[in-house]
């Protein structure tokens, strides 16, 4: 096997997770259909939590929570990754809900969701 | 420590505070609570600039006292306390010249919002000047995105949703891709703070590990950035975000929140990755590139629009496009043109806006070219107020557009070769173009074939529209008479940058 592909086989998250941040992005993209659209931007940020929570752990090490005189840092894995996929899942939360908000006034307007059609009759609305 | 020192802290938290006492209270309160905190932000922003510039230094204000590697840090130098300052105060004149818009164009039990969305634009504002870590840049970057997508969204109409819909949705693509990048940055060098980032990538670079991932990291920043400030090729949004909004949210935006972005893209290029890193990566020939291409093709978008707002609107594309080519020169002239340039324009496109808003009162809402016909003429302060702006665009001297043009050829002089043809070729043909588009509306704007409905008309001014336009004026100016201060000012901070 050539060593690139053996790199892609050893490291199965991080491939998995530009996978689906690639999914997400053109989804999110090209897509018309506003709901899908959203789909695929849950999908680009999770692809990137993912990876962030595979970069942060080490296989057989503990989350760092010091119970008994366990105090070796060796261990325990690095904390700051998962904080930071918090701190992600939290924003992407709050703009997914925006863009959902968003979605029920256009529908309510249009009577749509194809971002195309909504762009057309608000052109039309225009003239 | 100084009582001055905590003042950038102050600007941030206090002014998401602001926000949050907005929402629930009425218009009027939240109308009055926000401009008296803007009043008094930007007042202890150029106290923190008075300080840095007499102690010829920077500091670096710890959060909560924690120490390098575990705190979160904010960093004020001379360029950070003068965006600030600039932003703030622009913020606060932009509000006041279209406060009577935002009253009409809100849903009356919204307004109070409206002030709510701004005074945490200006807190995200804040943080991205002044962050030292990547990630708290990522969540202010989203707050940005957020508040500055509901500024549209507040002036209910069919075509505000759906540009704020279109903006929204390359924004996130926008912060997508920046997050990526930091998130891959993280994994190879395990630090957030800049300065800590900055030694590990130096590291990096001199022992040839890791090329391809620092390559990938800075096409993610510079793309990410790139679609968020609107360089071309990715500015389809911009002209209808910033054309169908109310004039404070057209103001705002492309006065500051699409500098926001630019800053922190400079912030990660010289403090982040470091100027070495990017010659190597070549990366800014294609900034250079689109630059220049943002420069014509936003002048001839432009030319073509009939409708002032999104004329004004492309216009911002190409003054854009000066500040990547500044940062595409990778030279410290090149720098200092693009951050007199980030100056500039967030002093002269509001300026723009709120003129462009003025003259929509004394048409009938209509901002078409032919409906704004003599619009100066009802509207005499707003007319000076565009001259001025228009004037300023197109680069005549003592005006503020003039003081970046200057350094922005002096720093293509400078680096010779082909660059330097381009450069100037670009800055030439550009200038054409602004003059092709922004002398026919002054002379519009003053000709005397007003249609039928509106002869005669004449404005009643009110005090704040009043006082934000001759404020305007009056900076634009003072920026172009005294531009040997600013000047001085931004390479002082770059050279605190570590340039």
């Amino acid at each position: 096997m050539p060593d690139f592909l053996r790199n892609l086989v050893t490291n199965y998250y991080e491939t998995a997770a530009m996978i689906l941040f690639g999914i997400g992005f053109t989804t999110l993209l090209t897509h018309r259909n506003l709901i899908k659209k959203i789909v695929g931007f849950n999908f680009m940020d999770s692809a990137i939590y993912l990876f962030l929570a595979s970069k942060g752990y080490i296989t057989g090490r503990l989350a760092p929570i010091i119970v008994d005189s366990n105090t070796d840092p060796s261990n325990y894995v690095n904390p700051i990754p998962t904080g930071l996929v918090l701190t992600g899942i939290v924003v992407s939360v709050s703009v997914t809900a925006f863009l959902l908000a968003l979605t029920c006034r256009l529908y309510d307007k249009f009577h749509t969701l194809d971002i195309d059609e909504i762009t057309h009759l608000a052109r039309k609305e225009r003239d | 420590m100084e009582l001055v020192q905590n003042f950038p802290f102050i600007c941030i938290v206090f002014s998401l505070t602001c926000g949050v006492f907005c929402a629930v209270l009425k218009g009027n309160a939240a109308k009055r609570l926000c401009l008296c905190w803007l009043t008094l932000t930007t007042l202890m922003s150029f106290a923190v600039l008075i300080y840095t510039l007499k102690n010829d230094g920077y500091y670096i204000y710890r959060m909560g006292k924690w120490n390098a590697p575990w705190g979160n840090e904010i960093r004020v130098g001379v360029l950070e306390a003068l965006v600030a300052t600039a932003f703030s105060g622009v913020m606060l004149l932009s509000l006041l010249g279209g406060m009577h818009h935002i009253f009409t164009d809100c849903e009356p039990e919204k307004t109070n919002l409206y002030f709510t969305m701004c005074s945490l634009l200006m807190s995200s504002l804040f943080a991205l000047i002044y962050t030292n870590d990547l990630f708290t840049a990522y969540v202010f970057v989203e707050i940005n995105t957020i508040a500055s997508c509901a500024l549209v969204m507040l002036k209910s109409s069919a075509r505000t949703l759906v540009a704020t819909t279109r903006y929204l949705i390359m924004s996130l693509l926008g912060s997508g891709l920046f997050l990526l990048g930091i998130v891959i940055l993280y994994g190879i060098t395990g630090e957030l703070l800049m300065e800590s980032i900055a030694d590990k990538v130096r590291e990096i670079f001199a022992t040839g590990e890791y090329s391809l991932p620092l390559t990938v990291i800075i096409g993610l920043f510079s793309v990410g950035l790139a679609v968020k400030s609107a360089l071309f090729p990715f500015h389809s949004w911009l002209p209808d975000a910033h054309g169908s909004a109310t004039a404070s949210s057209s103001a705002i935006l492309s006065g500051l929140v699409l500098k926001g972005y630019i800053i922190v893209l400079i912030k990660i290029f010289y403090r982040v990755l470091g100027l070495e890193v990017i010659v190597a990566k070549q990366v800014s020939q294609f900034l250079f590139l689109f630059g220049i291409l943002a420069m014509i093709f936003g002048s001839v978008g432009a030319l073509r629009e009939r409708d002032l707002k999104r004329m004004l609107a492309y216009s911002s594309v190409a003054q854009v496009g000066y500040i990547y080519v500044g940062i595409g020169l990778h030279s410290r002239l090149g720098m200092i043109a693009a951050c007199v340039q980030i100056l500039a324009h967030a002093i002269t496109k509001p300026m723009l806006f709120i003129a462009a808003g003025g003259f929509m009162d004394v048409s009938g809402g209509q901002k078409s070219m032919s409906a704004i016909t003599g619009a100066g003429r009802r509207d005499p302060l707003g007319g000076i107020a565009f001259t001025v702006g228009a004037l300023s665009m197109i680069g005549i001297p003592f005006f503020a557009g003039f003081v970046t043009k200057l350094e922005l050829t002096q720093g293509a002089l400078e680096s010779g070769n082909v660059t330097m043809t381009i450069a100037i070729i670009a800055i030439a043909v550009s200038t054409l173009l602004n003059a092709l588009y922004y002398v026919p509306i002054i002379f519009n704007l003053f000709s005397k074939r007003e249609q039928d409905e509106y002869k005669g008309l004449r404005v009643r001014y009110r005090v704040d529209y009043a006082v934000a336009t001759v404020v305007f004026i009056a900076l634009n100016i003072g920026f172009g008479a005294f531009s040997e201060y600013v000047v001085g000012a931004v390479r002082r901070g770059l050279e605190l940058f570590g340039m």
